[in-house]
């Protein structure tokens, strides 16, 4: 049977392309924007280089990235639309929710709360870059196998937030966990399920 | 957010130069000012990052007539809580400090920068609401008549009812803490009780700092009541909440008599709120429920409600109780 490219399963390899809900989403922007402004672009509206904008690199899964960014460009801005790393996500964007959580030289912040010229030279690991040789992450194999989520949207930033929990050692009970892991809320109320898998994936972690 | 020039600051006196520029904004961790920037609240022109400016230590010295511990401004909170030094000898602080934000502010915020935290009374933070007389002095105060759930009971004014935010800064007021300040003539010390000011007629002044000038350090001496010191925070919501209402304590206790008494109190003041009439009303006194209602009504005396906030001088007269319960061992 030949599916429509739109129904290629993700998790086939050898599939055409990889039909990703961002990627189509920029596609159909694109294109459905080029049909009205291309003509305006060419001609009179020239895409202006930002006169405030500063060069830096960013360090993010262990690749260097070059950027020129305004400086007003939080890093979770630079993250989601400059380096298409739309993992971390903009919940609140005022820190009260951790969606946008990352991990900076080990240490999990807001991403939204911090500019990214500020972390040139730093190691900036967010949720892409947690699994490896195609196996994920051990908290990432605990919250798919609690189910501790719901609609996902904070599930990036909760893993990354489990991740550092655990290296820190905030993992002694559930109500310890429950304390350390307040930073990240979880509107669907998966909350039960989240704990249980921070336990397991620290239990493991200390096998 | 208004564009802005972003400059690192390689050194203390560099800093301190740039930092008397007209619309500058020293930044470290970032956490309260971006967030103020993105709603305009904040408008700086040019942001100077301080964060290479080392300030990161904590140290035991000997100063003055005792010991205590310098802490550097840039110490995030998280490093500060988990200090054995801290946790050990002023554990009010470590406590403050844990009881504040979530583990990623914590890992961000500075301690110098948890000083500098603006209010978070909602008219203040949102320019599209009606006026502010800390954000545009002079605009008026949308606070008194509007949703005061939240503010202030203790120094308020005419012109502004907003509390100070910080647990840190209730536990360093109560605790003695004394601030380094760096300016272009050098470096001067201020009392933690003294940095902050009362609104009065001038609320948008909130600290003794002035242009250019940056907290290097912060000092907190040794005593029993700092050894002995506790920080409770009662709040909506059990974690990751501002505070309704929260005490920071510190008692030296002999044969369950009080030699000396500390008290500062969060979520009820303008600033930081230390009563040294609550202290007093302990000092000499049997440890007992009867010494601690008396100190509670003491902190209390000139609390004033605002309507949606008349709650709070039950709750702080009781947070203020349980805390010092809790410290002297139990139930009074």
């Amino acid at each position: 049977m030949t599916l429509p490219p739109c129904y290629v399963p993700l998790d086939d390899e050898d599939a055409p392309f990889e039909p990703t809900r961002r990627g189509f989403l920029i596609g159909s922007a694109v294109v459905t924007a080029s049909a009205f402004v291309a003509p305006l672009l060419s001609e009179e509206v020239k895409p202006v280089r930002d006169a405030n904008a500063t060069k830096f690199a960013l360090n993010v899964n262990g690749k260097t990235r070059e950027l020129e960014l305004d400086p007003r460009t939080t890093l979770l801005d630079a993250l989601r639309e400059h380096l298409d790393l739309t993992g971390a996500k903009k919940g609140c964007d005022q820190g009260a929710c951790g969606a946008c959580t990352v991990l900076v030289d080990g240490r999990r912040v807001n991403s939204c709360l911090t500019l990214a010229v500020m972390h040139s030279g730093k190691k900036i690991v967010t949720i892409e870059g947690l699994a490896s040789n195609g196996a994920l992450h051990p908290v990432q194999a605990a919250f798919v196998k609690h189910d501790g989520f719901q609609c996902g949207y904070c599930t990036p930033g909760q893993v990354c937030s489990a991740v550092a929990l655990i290296r820190e050692g905030h993992t002694k009970s559930d109500d310890e966990i429950r304390e350390w892991m307040s930073g990240n809320i979880c509107r669907c109320g998966a909350y039960v399920n989240i704990v249980e898998a921070v336990k397991e994936a620290a239990r493991n972690a200390t096998v | 957010m208004r564009p802005f020039d972003y400059a690192r600051a390689s050194n203390e006196a560099a800093a301190v130069k740039s930092g008397a520029m007209a619309g500058t904004k020293f930044i470290a961790g970032g956490t309260n000012l971006v967030d103020l920037m993105k709603n305009e609240v904040e408008q700086p022109v040019h942001v100077v990052d301080i964060n290479g400016l080392g300030m990161n230590r904590i140290e035991r010295r000997i100063e003055g007539t005792g010991g205590g511990v310098r802490i550097g401004a840039l110490v995030r909170m998280s490093d500060a809580a988990a200090h054995p030094e801290i946790a050990g000898n002023f554990p009010a602080i470590a406590q403050a400090l844990l009881l504040s934000a979530s583990p990623q502010l914590r890992n961000a915020a500075s301690l110098g920068g948890n000083l500098m935290q603006r209010t978070r009374c909602p008219y203040f933070r949102e320019l599209t609401w009606t006026p502010c007389n800390k954000r545009e002095p002079g605009s008026g105060c949308s606070a008194k008549d509007g949703d005061n759930r939240m503010q202030a009971i203790l120094g308020t004014s005419e012109a502004c009812i907003a509390t100070h935010p910080s647990d840190f800064a209730v536990a360093l007021a109560a605790l003695d803490g004394v601030l380094t300040i760096r300016g272009a003539r050098g470096e001067r010390q201020v009392a933690a009780t003294d940095f902050h000011l009362l609104p009065g007629k001038t609320p948008h002044l909130e600290h003794d700092l002035k242009a250019g000038e940056l907290i290097t350090s912060i000092y907190i001496p040794d005593a029993p009541h700092a050894r002995r010191s506790a920080y409770l925070k009662v709040r909506d919501r059990s974690s990751y909440e501002f505070a309704l209402t929260s005490a920071a304590v510190g008692l030296d206790v002999s044969g369950g008599v009080i030699r000396s008494a500390r008290v500062a109190m969060g979520g009820v003041g303008t600033k930081p709120w230390r009563s040294r009439d609550a202290e007093s009303a302990l000092a000499g006194k049997a440890a007992s429920e009867a010494t601690f209602r008396a100190a509670a009504d003491a902190a209390m005396r000139d609390a004033k409600g605002q309507g949606h906030n008349d709650f709070k001088i039950e709750l702080g007269k009781r947070t203020l109780v349980r805390a010092l319960t809790d410290l002297a061992g139990g139930a009074a």
